[in-house]
């Protein structure tokens, strides 16, 4: 009963890990840009949520509605501003540059926030739970799964329902052609990062509403948030939400075999799949 | 001349620095097809992606309807209305034959050209509407890649390689389309290997030679002589 409580917990915390992972995925998709500044930002969010809680009174996820505009402007304004200057044949510039905001970023809320852990209070959902058989699942988890596959299913129709997506898609397939289209690429990717980090605070208020938070976790999460991209396969949305669920079952098994294995198990579970399936189990088919 | 839809004058065009162009003038008037052309490398498409702006010159070095265009963005020239149909029809692999024709006509410039009217140009595209682009035969794609120029409703549409690795009878095919498409008081620029072909559908032609204009002249008035020797250099 153990392992089957295991299995269930596991995949609801896999909710959370594709939705760290889903903008980390929209990103390379579109302009093949790695950012290593992705855990940061969900923190990033998480403290904004924070302070929007307090400053309004209100419930955290009430506070989705400033964070989630405040982060896609956040995400916009940095694409036009700098990323885009680094996007070109070489990919290390887009990398030292991510890394570097990384490290500004935590500065930044270590400076604003102390690094004393934080946490956001969403009163009684936090401890909610709703009897299934003999297992207890927690409401929370329960809504952040169904959240993530919401987002999902989303960014999915987005993707390949809508103009946007189409642009995104083009743009992705052939700059150079998208711009010949009418295509503005910078504005498409500042779009493309607005959308990405809109998703990054619903996973940066989640992450605040289940644990407590620090400036210094932002690495731990974009660690989760890579490898449930890896394992599900790069550039697909749905493989992103079964790689988040194959790592939290992963840490939840691991867990309850000994404590102390729950990250282990995860990257263990990661590894293992990076051997066998190189690409991830999903990798959307490229011509 | 005053009835010039695109002119270019004393283009020189780099790629890193290596110079493609060396003082290009060239002029496209009003509702005619010019055609362009050259050996490898002589500098055609270089030619194109400097109008389409691609690569980008000093603004004075291109004008299109008076304005000047030489600096100015792709996706803001693409805008005023000029497209192209890059050489090798460079489809978006992951959109559907009707997305490629949608993408198309996002510039939304107001016009004739609509997705009905492109199916009924090029009827086998409606039947694979809903296809990948990159599972149609070469043929077919080019008549994607027309028509999602055409779709921006463009006042000068520039062709590069059109018949470059297509069968001979799809490019009579669409040679055969083509007074369809420019017949609207539509301005053309075809750049072509095909010589023959070129002469016959243009008014005028341009030969560059390493990256030089080396003839001009109306289509009917140059010999074969006059070509050859401004196509390779021999006296």
């Amino acid at each position: 009963m153990d392992f089957v409580n295991a299995v269930v917990q596991g995949t609801l915390l896999g909710g959370l890990y594709a939705l760290f992972a889903a903008g980390l995925s929209l990103i390379f998709g579109v302009m093949r840009l790695v950012n290593i500044a992705h855990g940061d930002l969900i923190v990033l969010a998480a403290y904004l949520g924070l302070t929007t809680t307090v400053a309004l009174g209100v419930h955290p996820l009430v506070a989705l509605v400033v964070v989630v505009p405040a982060m896609a402007g956040i995400g916009y304004v940095l694409q036009r501003c700098v990323l885009n200057h680094t996007l070109g044949d070489d990919i290390l510039p887009p990398l030292l540059v991510t890394f570097g905001l990384s490290v500004i970023i935590q500065n930044a809320l270590l400076e604003g926030y102390s690094a004393d852990p934080q946490k956001m209070d969403a009163g009684a959902l936090e401890t909610a739970s709703v009897a299934l058989g003999p297992l207890s699942l927690g409401v929370l988890p329960l809504l952040t799964f169904a959240i993530a596959v919401a987002v999902i299913a989303g960014l999915q129709w987005t993707f390949y329902r809508t103009p946007l997506g189409r642009a995104f898609r083009a743009t992705s397939d052939n700059q150079d052609i998208a711009q010949l289209m009418g295509l503005n690429k910078r504005h498409v990717f500042g779009l493309a990062m607005a959308l990405a980090l809109a998703v990054t605070a619903v996973a940066g208020i989640l992450l605040g509403i289940r644990t407590s938070f620090d400036p210094s976790v932002g690495g731990g999460r974009l660690i989760f948030g890579f490898e449930a991209v890896i394992i599900g396969g790069l550039g697909n949305l749905w493989g992103t939400l079964v790689g988040g669920v194959i790592l939290g079952v992963a840490q939840t098994v691991g867990a309850t075999i000994n404590p102390g294995w729950q990250l282990l198990a995860g990257h263990i579970a990661f590894l293992v799949i990076l051997a066998v399936r190189p690409n991830g189990l999903f990798p959307r088919i490229s011509a | 001349m005053p009835d010039a839809i695109l002119k270019l004058s004393k283009l020189n065009a780099f790629y890193g620095d290596f110079q493609a162009l060396y003082d290009v003038d060239l002029n496209v008037n009003e509702g005619e097809v010019l055609a362009i052309i050259g050996a490898n490398g002589a500098g055609k498409t270089t030619l194109l992606r400097s109008i389409s702006g691609l690569i980008g010159n000093d603004p004075a070095q291109v004008t299109f309807r008076g304005t000047s265009i030489g600096a100015e963005r792709p996706d803001v020239v693409a805008r005023m209305g000029l497209a192209m149909v890059p050489e090798g029809r460079q489809l978006f692999p992951s959109l559907s034959v009707e997305e490629n024709l949608m993408i198309g006509g996002r510039v939304n410039r107001k016009g004739p050209w609509t997705l009905r009217k492109v199916y009924d140009l090029f009827p086998i595209l409606e039947e694979r509407k809903a296809q990948a682009s990159t599972s149609l035969s070469g043929g077919q794609q080019q008549m994607v890649a027309i028509g999602r120029a055409l779709m921006s409703n463009p006042e000068l549409i520039m062709f590069d390689e059109i018949s470059l690795g297509l069968a001979p009878v799809i490019i009579r095919d669409i040679y055969a389309a083509l007074p369809g498409i420019v017949g609207g008081g539509m301005s053309a620029v075809i750049v072509e290997q095909d010589i023959t072909k070129a002469l016959a559908v243009s008014s005028r032609v341009y030969c560059l030679q390493e990256g030089r204009v080396s003839l001009e002249g109306k289509s009917g008035a140059v010999s074969r002589d006059d070509i050859a020797r401004a196509y390779f250099g021999v006296e």
